[in-house]
């Protein structure tokens, strides 16, 4: 199978994209990572940019289709891949977009639903036992692939972690990619009601499955002065002890394995 | 109705400084999805009944010529006058016209946005006419001079207190004091029961069009409705082409679908036919009736990509789901419309041109596709109007130009990879240790709100992964 690394994780949180390594391997898979991969062309598109967004889909096409499966740390790229380059493409590449959407997974659905991991091969980490960690759904793994369970399925077995759910978890948290930039004012409020909604769980580490939201988010608590730790889901099923958390500080030694 | 689209994110600025309707729309923003969510669940399989009610409105609207006929013969056979306009001007003219030809005075009208899109009101208040809103919320509205915020609930954005300093302001009150709401719902219904008997003209808007009997359908929850529509002596009924279904039964499911969507209510207080003028014999009713069919580019609009539009119920639900909408509020779309629905149709019965930041108010979160009792693609719309404004270039040049380059640097992935390297690295070294930066030169969108966190690592994953590979090798 072919990781689809992100351009999120490869350039903020390499990580996760070491993290999503290790999980599939320790599924059973035997990981590629195509070299020349860039992003999945997402920006572009939702900024109506199809002429761009169809070459990038192409090309993503063209570079990942020989793999069995490509699974992807983020709901967001996964659903691009999924739902919106067979939308987006016409004829013979239509075709061949609709193949690789039907071998193409985010993480914590690939890891439960296709590729389970082997059970008792990883202790909880008792640095998380004290922990109160809430679980933030974006909005393209829920609506988009229907990911709601996986993640804290994955969680309970892999991390001991029972993640605390926020009131208005259906939700979004003001990311929308290029959105946020647009809008930045709005942006803020919908993130500051997404942190709002945080504490008020109880949690003091908000985890889920896409950078987007988290890297807008750790941004929006910075700036207000909260004090919650974001990470990765891939972070706690892995490793949690990789370095700080997004937005805290650099890493020690972040992600090698 | 003067719009402001062109002015959206000064309108949302503006309404996000208010701190105390800022709330109101959160509590309602999590409201309304509760009670739209127990009203779809007791229903049994909604989503049936949803894909349902949509074949039939694309089989209507792909024969729409055949039940336009088939609506018009039955209407005129009833009794009522049909009457088409083209545009906004046009109805209102007609509006005009018939009240002059029975030398009305006084109008008045239940809750109809089709009206709000005309502008009917200034134009029947300029000719002379006294014009009375008889929905609480449209009242409230126009006596405090402002427009709907919400196409259900219009006055959704007033707080109690604001409604009640309006009436202590605006109504001969006495001794009376309005000490709770049922008190200035009392208030209000005291001075609007006169006002029905007063009227010489009645005029509503309609939810449903039936093709094979001529009946239009109406759904309020206040029954201001029926008492617009029976108690002077000349009602018309002011709607669009698109309400129009085949037969009863599809009016209801339609109003199954509605009465959910928009409140969670198994079916809205009053649900009303109306066939035509009093008949020989009939004690009550209105002596003449009139059928405006507003088209306004909606014809247009079944002629184009976005069709699926004319499929929109008006229940609301989008906006109350929308995150955006409750953010910035109905008022800062600038225009009849709010919300998702309101940011396809802005563009599409006004200008593209005057509202072209109404698209970009979206984060695709999917939401109100999810609960949209039309199954509107609403996300793919707005992403499709967004395509036509690059095309027609209404978005700023710096965006477009920024979009061009990013695209091509993602299909040359060797320049990427050094453009990514060089800005992980100056990232870490402009971070100097801290978690976040307060402040980027080339993203002022970003940093006005958030600070930016700092990548964890100066190398990427790639360039990391890279030379673990090559050291392996090396072994």
């Amino acid at each position: 199978m072919a990781l689809f690394v992100t351009c999120l994780a490869d350039v903020f949180r390499p990580s996760v994209a070491f993290a999503s390594l290790a999980l599939l391997k320790a599924a059973g898979c035997r990981v590629s990572v195509p070299r020349a991969q860039t992003c999945c062309g997402q920006p572009g598109y939702n900024s109506g940019d199809y002429r761009g967004a169809g070459d990038v889909a192409r090309r993503v096409i063209a570079m990942f289709e020989s793999a069995d499966y490509v699974v992807a740390p983020s709901g967001s790229c996964a659903g691009m891949i999924v739902k919106h380059y067979p939308r987006l493409l016409e004829g013979e590449w239509k075709e061949r977009a609709q193949a690789l959407a039907s071998r193409t997974f985010e993480i914590t659905a690939f890891l439960t639903d296709v590729m389970p991991l082997p059970a008792g091969d990883r202790t909880p980490d008792t640095a998380l036992t004290n922990r109160k960690v809430a679980y933030h759904d974006s909005c393209a793994g829920l609506r988009e692939l229907n990911i709601r369970e996986q993640p804290r399925a994955l969680l309970r077995e892999r991390a001991g972690v029972q993640a605390l759910e926020l009131e208005k978890r259906d939700v979004c948290c003001g990311f929308g990619g290029t959105f946020c930039a647009k809008m930045p004012e709005i942006s803020a409020t919908m993130a500051s009601e997404k942190l709002r909604d945080t504490i008020d769980s109880g949690a003091d580490m908000l985890v889920g499955g896409d950078l987007g939201c988290l890297l807008s988010l750790a941004g929006r608590a910075s700036r207000e002065g909260i004090d919650l730790e974001f990470r990765h889901v891939v972070e706690l099923i892995h490793d949690h002890r990789s370095g700080q958390g997004i937005g805290a500080g650099p890493a020690n030694g972040a992600g090698r394995q | 109705m003067k719009q402001t689209s062109a002015t959206f994110l000064q309108n949302a600025h503006d309404a996000m400084l208010q701190p105390e309707r800022s709330m109101n729309r959160q509590r309602l923003g999590t409201l309304m999805p509760q009670l739209r969510d127990s009203g779809v669940a007791s229903f049994g399989d909604f989503d049936a009944l949803r894909a349902h009610v949509s074949e039939v409105r694309t089989h209507t609207l792909d024969h729409l010529d055949h039940y336009l006929d088939s609506y018009v013969k039955q209407a005129t056979q009833n009794g009522n006058e049909v009457h088409f306009a083209r545009d906004g001007d046009e109805l209102n003219r007609l509006v005009s016209d018939i009240c002059q030809r029975h030398e009305a005075r006084q109008v008045v009208k239940g809750k109809s946005m089709v009206t709000e899109e005309t502008a009917l009101n200034d134009h029947l208040i300029a000719e002379g006419y006294q014009v009375t809103e008889t929905d609480l919320g449209e009242y409230i509205l126009q006596e405090a001079g402002e427009t709907p915020s919400h196409i259900v609930g219009p006055a959704l954005h007033k707080p109690e207190a604001e409604i009640r300093e309006l009436f202590l302001d605006r109504h001969d009150l006495g001794d009376r004091e309005l000490g709770d709401a049922a008190a200035l719902v009392a208030e209000a219904r005291g001075l609007l029961r006169q006002r029905f008997l007063d009227a010489d003209v009645g005029i509503i808007g309609a939810n449903a069009l039936i093709a094979d009997s001529g009946y239009s359908v109406l759904v309020t929850n206040e029954g201001n409705g029926d008492l617009c529509a029976n108690l002077p002596p000349v009602l018309i009924v002011c709607t669009t082409l698109e309400r129009l279904l085949p037969r009863f039964a599809d009016a209801t499911d339609l109003l199954r679908l509605l009465a959910r969507s928009a409140t969670g209510q198994p079916i809205s207080c009053y649900s009303t036919l109306y066939s035509g003028p009093r008949r020989d014999g009939e004690e009550d009713g209105p002596l003449e009736t009139h059928i405006i069919l507003l088209d306004n580019r909606r014809t247009d609009i079944l002629a184009s990509d976005y069709r699926d539009m004319l499929h929109c119920v008006r229940c609301g639900a989008c906006l109350n789901h929308c995150p955006v909408y409750v953010a910035a509020g109905g008022h800062a779309y600038g225009w009849v419309y709010p919300g998702p629905m309101g940011s396809i149709l802005t563009p599409l019965l006004t200008s593209l041109d005057e509202s072209h930041d109404l698209p970009n108010a979206c984060t695709a979160c999917g939401r109100c596709e999810e609960v949209c009792p039309a199954n509107i693609a609403l996300p793919d719309l707005l992403r499709d109007l967004r395509h036509e404004e690059l095309l027609a270039q209404l978005s700023p040049r710096r965006w477009r130009m920024g979009m061009r380059a990013h695209a091509w640097l993602l299909t040359t992935p060797g320049l990427y990879r050094r453009l990514t390297a060089l800005a992980v690295r100056s990232l870490t070294w402009l971070a100097r240790g801290r978690g976040s930066l307060a402040r980027l030169p080339f993203a002022k969108g970003w940093s006005a709100a958030r600070d930016f966190p700092a990548p964890e690592s100066a190398n990427t994953f790639m360039h990391q992964y890279n030379s673990l590979r090559k050291s392996r090798h090396g072994r």
